[in-house]
C-alpha cells in the first residue's frame, strides 16, 4: 500500500455474522462424478500392480526408465520403447508427518507419506505412497523400504493395492 | 520488443480471511485504486489481463468471464492467465506481452481470488490437482507436497526447522507495517517451533493463510508513461517456465524451473549478476522454507545458503538484501493470484519510495517479484526499475 493512499478496501465479515443473518450467503454443493480412463500407460501399470509387480517404461534415446510408466518420453519427445519390470523396493526420498486429510480436517492418526525412488528405475524416479510399520520418528530420507501388498484377491488394479511401504532394516 | 513497458498505477483492497465483497466488487475496487493511482479512467485502458487461481475455491466456472466487469475488461480484448500460485505475477506479464509488443499502449492487470466460499477448508480444492489415477487415492492434501520439498530440502542441505522459522518471524513481523496485511504479528523463533504440527515438518506459523483480496497494476508503454508520471516503474525483464507434473521425479530440493524463469528475465533486463544487482525482492512465500528454495533458484542465494542470509538478517529491511518488505504472503495474507500481485505492488511502491513504514533503508533502484505455483512446477518473475 502506497503511503499516499490513506483508505482500503473492504469489509471483513466472520462466519458467525452470516450464521446470524447480518449478511447473506446462499449455499450450493456440487456433486459431479468422473470416469477416468486411465490411459495406455498407466492402465498396464494398474494391472501389472493387480499382479502386484511394478512396470516402468524405458527410451531408448536417453535411456531412462520411466516410472510412473509413460507412452512417450517428455525429454525426448518420441514414443517410449518398452515394458521393464522394477522392484517392489527403494528408498525414501522424502517424507512427512501429516495431522490433517484431504479437507485440511484434523485425523486422529497421523498419516505417513513419502516419495519413495523405486529401484530398477532411473535415480530419482520416485513415487508417493505411505508408510507403515514405522514409528513416525523412526523414518529417515535414505530409509531402505519395500511393498507391502493387499493379498491378491483383495488387489483391484489400483495404486492402493500397495498398503504402503515399509522399513527392510539394514541400509 | 517494441515497446519498453512501465507500471504506472497500482491498488489492492484489504486481505482478510472472510470479506463481504463479492469477487467482481473486490476486483473493482482494486482495479478502480489502481486507475486513480495512474490518473486515468477505463476509457483511456486499451486492454484487460486477469489472473485467478483455481474456478475450485468459488464454484464458479469461467471465471475469467464472470469477473470480467468487476476488471474493466468489458468490450476491450481480454485474456485470463492462469498457472496456479504463480498467476499473480504471471498478469502483469501478459500484460508486458500486450504492451512490449506495440499491440497496446495501455494495458489492465488485475488479480483477484476469494478462497473462502469452499467448505469445510479452501485446502479441499487442491485435492484435484494430484493425479487423479495415482496419488489422490492415497488422501493427498495440498500441504503434502510442501512438507515433502521442505523435508528434502532440509535433509540435502542440513537446514535446522529453526532457521526456517526466522523467514515467518520476518515476514509476519514486516506485514505490521502493511495496512491490509491480515497476519502482521511480532512473533519468536519458539512461537513458530511450537505451533501446530500439522503436516510435519511444516507446523502452523511456517504457512500463509488461505484469504480474500485483489490487487491491480496498470502498465503503459514508455510514451504514455511519461506523460503520466514522473515515477514511472519500469517492467524490464519478465520470466516464466513450467516444469512436468511429474514431481515425485524431480529433485525437489532445488527448483529449477524458477532458476530458467529468473534468467529469462535477467537476460532481458541485462542483469549478469543478480546477486549484486537486485536491490530488494519479493520472493514467493507461501510457506517460510519457499523463501529460502526460491531465493535460491533466483541466484540470489547459493544453494542451500538462503537460511543463513535469513538468520543473520540480510534479508530484514535494513539488510543488504530485503526479502518481502512487505510482509509477504505469510504477513499480508494469500489470496492466491492477488497475493502475487500484491508483490508487483510493493516492488512498485517501494520503487517510488511510497512504501511509507515499509520502506527499505537502501536506495533501491532494482526489484524483483516472483511467484510459483501449480503442482511445484512453475516459475514466474518479473524485473522492475525506477
Amino acid at each position: 500500500m502506497s503511503q499516499k493512499i490513506t483508505s482500503y478496501p473492504g469489509h471483513e465479515i466472520t462466519p458467525e455474522d452470516v450464521k446470524e443473518g447480518k449478511y447473506l450467503d446462499v449455499v450450493y454443493k456440487f456433486e459431479p462424478k468422473y470416469s477416468w480412463a486411465a490411459g495406455v500407460a498407466i492402465s498396464r501399470f494398474l494391472a501389472e500392480l493387480k499382479e502386484g509387480r511394478i512396470i516402468a517404461r524405458k527410451c531408448m534415446n536417453c535411456e531412462r526408465i520411466l516410472v510412473p510408466p509413460r507412452m512417450y518420453c517428455e525429454q525426448c519427445f518420441r514414443p517410449t520403447d518398452e515394458w521393464v519390470q522394477i522392484k517392489d523396493t527403494g528408498t525414501v526420498n522424502t517424507y512427512s508427518i501429516s495431522h490433517v486429510g484431504t479437507d485440511a480436517r484434523r485425523l486422529k492418526t497421523p498419516i505417513l507419506v513419502a516419495v519413495v525412488d523405486l529401484d530398477g528405475a532411473t535415480p530419482g524416479m520416485g513415487i508417493l505412497h505411505n508408510l507403515g510399520e514405522v514409528e513416525p520418528s523412526k523414518i529417515k530420507v535414505g530409509m531402505k523400504v519395500k511393498a507391502v501388498w493387499k493379498s491378491s484377491s483383495e488387489r483391484q488394479g489400483a495404486i492402493t493395492d500397495i498398503r504402503y511401504f515399509k522399513p527392510i532394516g539394514e541400509e | 520488443m517494441k515497446n519498453r513497458v512501465a507500471i504506472v498505477g497500482a491498488g489492492m483492497t484489504l486481505f482478510r480471511r472472510r470479506m463481504l465483497e463479492s469477487p467482481k466488487e473486490l476486483s473493482f475496487e482494486a482495479t478502480r485504486m489502481a486507475l486513480d493511482s495512474a490518473g486515468l479512467e477505463l476509457k483511456d485502458i486499451q486492454s484487460v489481463v486477469s489472473g485467478s487461481a483455481p474456478d475450485a475455491f468459488d464454484g464458479i466456472h469461467m471465471k475469467g468471464e464472470y469477473l470480467l466487469d468487476g476488471m474493466g475488461g468489458i468490450g476491450k480484448p481480454n485474456q485470463r492467465v492462469y498457472v496456479g500460485g504463480g498467476t499473480g505475477v504471471f498478469t502483469p506479464i501478459g500484460g508486458w506481452w500486450n504492451v512490449a509488443s506495440g499491440l497496446y499502449d495501455t494495458c489492465l492487470c488485475v488479480a483477484e481470488e476469494k478462497m473462502s466460499p469452499l467448505h469445510p477448508h479452501p485446502q479441499y480444492a487442491f485435492w484435484s490437482i494430484f493425479d487423479q489415477i495415482l496419488e489422490r487415492p492415497l488422501g493427498t492434501t495440498l500441504l503434502w507436497i510442501f512438507s515433502l520439498e521442505m523435508r528434502r530440502y532440509m535433509h540435502k542441505y542440513g537446514i535446522k526447522e529453526e532457521d526456517i522459522a526466522s523467514v515467518a518471524v520476518k515476514n509476519k513481523g514486516n506485514a505490521v507495517d502493511h495496512p491490509c496485511a491480515q497476519l502482521g504479528a511480532k512473533i519468536t523463533v519458539d512461537d513458530v517451533m511450537n505451533s501446530e504440527p500439522i503436516c510435519w515438518p511444516v507446523k502452523r506459523l511456517d504457512v500463509s493463510p488461505p484469504s480474500d483480496g485483489a490487487a491491480a497494476v496498470v502498465l503503459a508503454s514508455e510514451k504514455i508513461a511519461k506523460r503520466l508520471t514522473d515515477q514511472p516503474v519500469w517492467l524490464d525483464g519478465v520470466g516464466w517456465t513450467l516444469d512436468t507434473t511429474h514431481w515425485t521425479n524431480r529433485d525437489l530440493a532445488y527448483p529449477e524451473y524458477v532458476e530458467k524463469a529468473a534468467w529469462m528475465a535477467y537476460k532481458m533486463a541485462g542483469i549478469k549478476k543478480p546477486k549484486k544487482e537486485i536491490d530488494i525482492a519479493e520472493v514467493y512465500d507461501p510457506f517460510d522454507y519457499k523463501e529460502l528454495h526460491h531465493m535460491e533458484g533466483l541466484q540470489l542465494a547459493g544453494k542451500g545458503e538462503a537460511p543463513k542470509m535469513a538468520v543473520d538478517g540480510v534479508t530484514q529491511r535494513d539488510g543488504d538484501l530485503p526479502v518481502c518488505p512487505s510482509g509477504g504472503l505469510l504477513g499480508v495474507g494469500n489470496p492466491i493470484a492477488a497475493a502475487g500481485m500484491m508483490k508487483i505492488c510493493e516492488v512498485f511502491w517501494q520503487l517510488r519510495g511510497e512504501a511509507g513504514k515499509r520502506q527499505v533503508k537502501k536506495d533501491a533502484r532494482t526489484g524483483l517479484a516472483q511467484a510459483w505455483g501449480d503442482l511445484m512446477q512453475v516459475g514466474t518473475v518479473a524485473v522492475m526499475r525506477s
